[in-house]
């Protein structure tokens, strides 16, 4: 607000792990490597860590810019920083690109140990359980016993509930913001649209396309169109695009007319420009397998039940794809569980990427909660 | 309205420690607060007006946003031991819906209004202008009140609803009214139950 600043530059770093990390497909991964960033102090108790985990196409580059590319923004710069909601004058922040990403953590990008060449399609299916198990070797190689937050919004909230019930004495708050605790049908059927975009590609090549020297692009693009339509709102849209046309009126073509076409159009190749299609072929599932009340018989507050965490729920008025229905179920859940949870609504139009954006309102909110952890 | 010292100790009194309690417009989350202290409730606030939950969760009470107008949808039967609503059922549309959700949710109920019978509001009314009081403190075009009622209004409501009065307390400038409470009391407060119960 006032005096709050960026944490300027930042350089990520890289844990290796050599002990086996079992997954919850079955396979097993022999070692694996983990991207991170930190920013301000550990304090002598290291009681002041707070884990921030990535939704679909996010990153370990929360904050700050690098040295040699400063317009590389990280994605939550406006949450955290030096007198910032999440201030890293009290917190130290960590972001961590998850298992199976495409920006340096082992993943389909990096190489099999088996083979000498790139995982490709051949990286194990991994889900939300498997990261928040990778996350908390991360903490014991960083020596934090126990996180004072973990923080995400949409498929890192999913992480951030979990963190909670698979370790529930190394977590004191679990901020949940724009999630669900499962996918919908609905949900899942829009993954399902952006997955056979890149599986019929024909440069998919079986997930092995870095042999052939290529990439699904057009595929991948495609994905990003139908998940970025989601992200928004119809209003959101509709006040940016309208029916706005290129050439002021119809001219009978396939070529962009509608601006809203040209926008997707440039979204989907930016994207397929800098993002790995198996991270977004794995990463979707691990959105559509999530679902933690299924070992209980659907019945969530049992599942919520190993929770010792207090818990801040978070959803948008005009979030649709997570919708703030599905963060009242995690409420409801928390609530009947006896559970230390608080629950806020936000106006804002832009739908489900409102979580990213600096609503006065989203972040006052994050801001009172995080100054009342104490450290 | 800020809330009352009074208002404070007698919804205390009617506690147990320990109890499971939803405070119903809990505002800034003082009451909540209060009986934390002073009773080790575990309980939660409802509010709807964004700038409550941030003060809410700056006193560090847990705080829940819901719009009381839909009901308590999704909270189960028997939820808490007490559900209060203090100095809001006026300000709430669906008065008999929000009670019985109250009584649903609720082993008990704590309810308290302000009492439109209050001879200082009769007298107004008398002179021709609304009232505008200490227990009343907004004018008639900005008030965010929607129901005006009287002790006597209330009573007759949960003798037709079939709502047990377990106890009533009436106040004036913070003590206690004993005689003609509709006429003396600006404030009024009860501690309800469910006829089956």
């Amino acid at each position: 607000m006032n005096n709050a600043s960026s944490v300027g530059i930042v350089t990520p770093q890289v844990a290796r792990f050599d002990q086996p990390l079992a997954l919850r497909c079955g396979a097993s991964l022999p070692g694996f490597e983990l991207v991170y960033e930190t920013y301000g102090q550990l304090n002598r108790e290291r009681s002041n860590a707070v884990l921030v985990c990535h939704a679909l196409s996010g990153s370990h580059h929360v904050a700050g810019h690098y040295a040699d590319d400063p317009g590389n923004v990280g994605w939550w710069d406006n949450l955290i920083g030096p007198g910032k909601p999440l201030d890293t004058d009290k917190f130290f922040v960590i972001g961590v690109n998850n298992l199976g990403g495409c920006y340096g953590s082992s993943g389909p990008l990096t190489t099999n140990p088996a083979t000498g060449r790139r995982w490709g399609a051949d990286f194990p299916f991994v889900t939300v359980e498997d990261w928040v198990d990778s996350h908390a070797r991360l903490a014991d190689l960083l020596g934090i016993e126990r996180f004072a937050a973990v923080v995400g919004g949409s498929l890192g909230g999913m992480q951030a509930m979990n963190w909670a019930t698979q370790y529930p004495d190394r977590i004191g708050h679990a901020v949940v913001i724009a999630s669900a605790p499962k996918l919908t049908a609905q949900n899942i059927a829009f993954n399902e649209v952006a997955r056979q975009a890149i599986l019929k590609d024909p440069d998919f090549h079986g997930g092995h396309y870095y042999e052939h020297g290529v990439v699904p692009a057009r595929g991948l693009a495609q994905a990003r169109m139908v998940g970025h339509i989601t992200y928004l709102s119809d209003d959101s849209m509709d006040r940016k695009f309208g029916r706005k046309l290129r050439h002021g009126q119809p001219i009978y073509s396939y070529d962009v007319e509608f601006e809203v076409e040209s926008y997707l159009r440039y979204q989907g190749e930016k994207f397929a420009g800098f993002f790995d299609a198996n991270t977004y072929l794995l990463t979707t599932k691990a959105l559509d397998y999530y679902d933690p009340a299924a070992d209980c018989g659907g019945d969530l507050t049992r599942a919520l039940s190993p929770a010792e965490a207090q818990f801040l729920v978070v959803s948008f008025s005009t979030d649709w794809r997570f919708a703030p229905s599905r963060s009242k179920e995690i409420v409801g859940a928390l609530l009947h569980g006896d559970k230390r949870v608080s629950y806020a609504e936000i106006d804002c139009a832009a739908g489900h990427d409102s979580f990213l954006l600096d609503v006065p309102l989203y972040h006052g909110v994050l801001r009172a909660y995080f100054d009342n952890i104490r450290v | 309205m800020a809330y009352q010292r009074y208002d404070y100790e007698v919804i205390a009194s009617w506690i147990q420690g320990g109890e499971r309690v939803l405070d119903l417009g809990c505002g800034d989350g003082s009451l909540l607060k209060y009986l934390q202290e002073t009773r080790q409730v575990r309980g939660y606030g409802v509010e709807n007006e964004p700038e409550r939950i941030v003060s809410s969760i700056a006193n560090g009470i847990n705080v829940l946003q819901l719009d009381l107008e839909q009901g308590l949808a999704g909270i189960e039967d028997d939820a808490f031991d007490h559900v209060i609503m203090s100095l809001s059922l006026q300000a709430i549309h669906n008065t008999q819906g929000i009670l019985a959700e109250m009584l649903r949710v609720g082993h008990e109920a704590v309810v308290s209004f302000p009492n439109f019978a209050y001879w200082r509001h009769r007298q107004a009314i008398i002179n021709g202008r609304m009232p505008v009081s200490e227990s009343l403190p907004h004018q008639w075009y900005n008030t965010p009140n929607v129901r005006f009622f009287t002790i006597a209004d209330f009573e007759a409501l949960c003798a037709q609803e079939g709502i047990v009065i377990r106890e009533g307390l009436a106040f004036d400038d913070g003590k206690l009214v004993l005689d003609e409470p509709n006429f003396m009391a600006s404030v009024a407060l009860y501690r309800l139950g469910r006829q089956n119960a």
